[in-house]
């Protein structure tokens, strides 16, 4: 009993047993579900399509956490923000042509273009949060309400086509290897954040910017800065995140890449059990929320739901998560408990 | 000139001059620049109001949540839903039009109660909340009909253009063939000042409305006060989803039609009106009439964009997001000018 309650207060657990439950329901509706089979080298199923599909929402997840926790606020501009880099990107790859079949341009300064938009994107939002100290979302609402306007001007409304056999490498996979190179992408982001937040003290450092800013600032951390690169840093996640969905398809549409992509991401961090208040955080928390939403997606396709209707049944799941991990239903279960208990 | 002024008023009645100020300017200078194609006409000043009403409805409703601390982005949805479920009770179910608003209107205040509860009482964030409102709403309106329904109902479609002229001849322009032509109005526009004048009131001389600043000035402060805090969320989330409903009546009265992809990124809009108005995220400062500013620039904007002609409409995105990013950090530069004071 004892051990069950130590297990059960584990910070992932709640996250954990929803994703759990998520994939459960399946092997009850779609038992098809966990099926994997290889199909010219690459491996197919419901499963590789969750962690296939949830690899960008991962990549967002992971710079929606840093800034969730130093700022207390979310980054709204990330999807604006990944379509602007995909944009910039395709449209230097393209030399502004609509449809080419030939890089105009290296492959590796796409990469870098996209890289940079985000960066700038991110410090664009950092120095507004960070040095201006407007609220998170009123900021990046203005690179929201912008980034595809400008992504619209570049590619002058229509949709750019690239299509070259190694562009939808990255999107894809890379013939040879079994699974999907986004998968790869985002392992990679994960890792190397993690490892940067514990064998430095960075980590600890945004923890205490976002308990509280002035005590951070009067023990000597220079708050202001840890912030900015916190949205520098998710700017750089939704710029990869950019080149990720553009690569996908091999075009860039500024109205629908990413769209409605920064709603999931915040949500993967809350489901993830991160509160969206500051403080404390849990990247892998973050990652697991991303997948469950992805899983969730994934599962209701596969039970036949339209795109269209996808939404009441994903808010309904997500209100119910929620709900579970909510500060209120927690009171309730503990009033419920000491009733029992007299 | 400014200074004075300064001296003799807050900073967030500062705020409020500058919006109102920039709109006036705005417009003169469209006045001026558009001379020829009559944009100093009183029907196209009005043509603000009715083109943006089912938009000042919600930034009202916004605003209250606003300055509450709190947010709700599933406004939107709930306006498509909105007209959605309009159109498809009048054409598909044969419901009268009274009888089809009456009922919109009740969805609109349990849809309200959910989320109010789940977020006063549960204590979710409003965001993650009004998300998943923001779904649900957008969700249902694909399942009600993926394809568009127009509205054909006589009742509706006499509301819809149902004209109030205002009938004073200085404000009368001849047309082509020398007659006096009044300026008119849509009966949405008379919903949505009537529906401004109501929450101005409220927030400013109603206890409740009081309550509203006090819980979004320091949640705390307010209920060692002894304010029922998680009672006065609750309703005025309540009051919202009314009011989201109601923006969404008063949109259909424009469109006349109910489809899926209707009024996207209209909460968000909604909360560009309010934030140019001066209202702030944090909570506890904000005022309806700076609101109703905020929308008619975004309006005055998307104006000059048709006016002019050749430019496309993102246009009017980057254009709002600049004013956007002009207001916000005018906010930031007065909150520290007076903190150093």
């Amino acid at each position: 009993m004892n051990k069950l309650k130590k297990i059960s207060s584990y910070r992932l657990f709640m996250p954990l047993i929803c994703l759990l439950i998520v994939l459960l329901v399946n092997l009850i509706m779609t038992p098809t579900f966990f099926n994997i089979s290889i199909q010219n080298g690459v491996f197919y199923g419901y499963m590789v399509d969750v962690i296939n599909r949830a690899s960008e929402l991962v990549i967002l997840a992971v710079g929606m956490t840093l800034v969730v926790s130093a700022s207390g606020g979310t980054d709204i501009s990330v999807g604006a923000t990944a379509a602007l880099a995909g944009a910039v990107s395709v449209f230097i790859l393209t030399g502004g042509e609509n449809t080419t079949d030939f890089y105009h341009a290296p492959y590796a300064l796409g990469l870098l273009a996209a890289a940079l938009t985000g960066l700038l994107c991110g410090a664009w939002n950092g120095f507004l949060v960070a040095k201006m100290k407007i609220q998170p979302m009123v900021a990046t609402l203005i690179l929201f309400t912008a980034g595809r306007g400008i992504a619209q001007v570049l590619t002058q409304g229509f949709i750019l086509y690239m299509r070259v056999e190694n562009f939808k490498y990255l999107g894809n996979s890379i013939p040879g290897v079994p699974l999907p190179t986004p998968v790869f992408v985002a392992i990679a982001v994960v890792l190397v954040t993690s490892i940067v937040l514990r064998k430095t003290a960075l980590g600890l450092y945004i923890q205490t910017v976002g308990v509280n800013a002035k005590a951070a600032r009067l023990v000597g951390l220079n708050a202001t800065l840890i912030q900015f690169l916190t949205y520098t840093f998710c700017g750089l996640c939704a710029g990869i995140a950019g080149m990720i969905i553009t690569s996908r398809v091999y075009s860039i549409d500024a109205n629908n890449a990413g769209l409605n992509i920064e709603l999931d991401a915040i949500l993967a961090v809350a489901i993830g059990g991160n509160s969206l208040g500051g403080g404390k955080f849990s990247l892998l928390g973050s990652v697991i929320g991303a997948v469950t939403i992805q899983a969730l997606t994934t599962s209701l396709y596969a039970m036949s739901v339209t795109a269209d209707q996808l939404p009441v049944y994903k808010a309904v799941v997500v209100i119910i998560i929620v709900a579970l991990q909510s500060p209120g239903f927690r009171r309730l279960t503990q009033n419920a408990k000491r009733k029992k208990v007299a | 000139m400014i200074k004075k002024f300064r001296e003799r008023y807050d900073n967030h009645t500062f705020l409020l001059f500058v919006t109102i100020l920039l709109f006036v300017v705005m417009y003169t200078i469209g006045v001026i620049v558009f001379k020829d194609k009559n944009f100093g006409k009183v029907q196209v000043f009005l043509n603000l109001f009715i083109s943006n009403a089912g938009l000042i409805v919600a930034a009202v409703g916004m605003t209250t949540v606003l300055i509450t601390g709190g947010i709700d982005i599933s406004v939107g949805s709930v306006v498509a839903m909105t007209c959605m479920l309009l159109a498809w009770m009048m054409e598909k179910k044969g419901i009268g039009a009274v009888t089809a608003l009456i009922i919109v209107l009740i969805i609109g205040l349990v849809f309200g109660l959910v989320q109010g509860f789940l977020i006063s009482y549960l204590e979710i964030q409003p965001f993650i909340v009004t998300l998943a409102g923001m779904f649900f709403a957008r969700g249902m309106t694909a399942v009600i009909s993926v394809d568009m329904i127009s509205i054909t109902n006589e009742t509706f479609l006499k509301w819809a253009n149902l004209k109030f002229y205002l009938p004073f001849n200085f404000l009368a322009s001849p047309n082509k063939k020398g007659m006096l032509v009044y300026p008119y109005v849509f009966p949405s526009v008379i919903i949505a000042l009537s529906v401004l004048i109501i929450v101005y009131l409220m927030l400013k001389y109603s206890k409740f409305g009081r309550s509203i600043y006090a819980i979004g000035g320091n949640e705390q402060s307010a209920l060692l006060m002894g304010l029922n805090v998680r009672r006065t969320k609750l309703y005025v989330y309540i009051m919202n989803g009314f009011l989201a409903t109601l923006a969404g009546f008063v949109f259909c009265l424009n469109t006349s039609g109910g489809f899926v992809e209707q009024a996207k990124g209209f909460e968000m809009e909604a909360i560009a009106g309010a934030v140019i108005g001066g209202t702030l995220l944090t909570g506890g400062v904000g005022n309806v009439i700076g609101s109703l500013f905020g929308v008619l620039i975004k309006g005055t904007i998307e104006t000059f964009i048709s006016f002019q002609g050749s430019l496309s409409s993102w246009w009017a995105k980057i254009a709002i997001a600049v004013l956007l990013a002009f207001f916000i950090i005018l906010q930031s530069v007065v909150a520290t000018k007076t903190k150093k004071k």
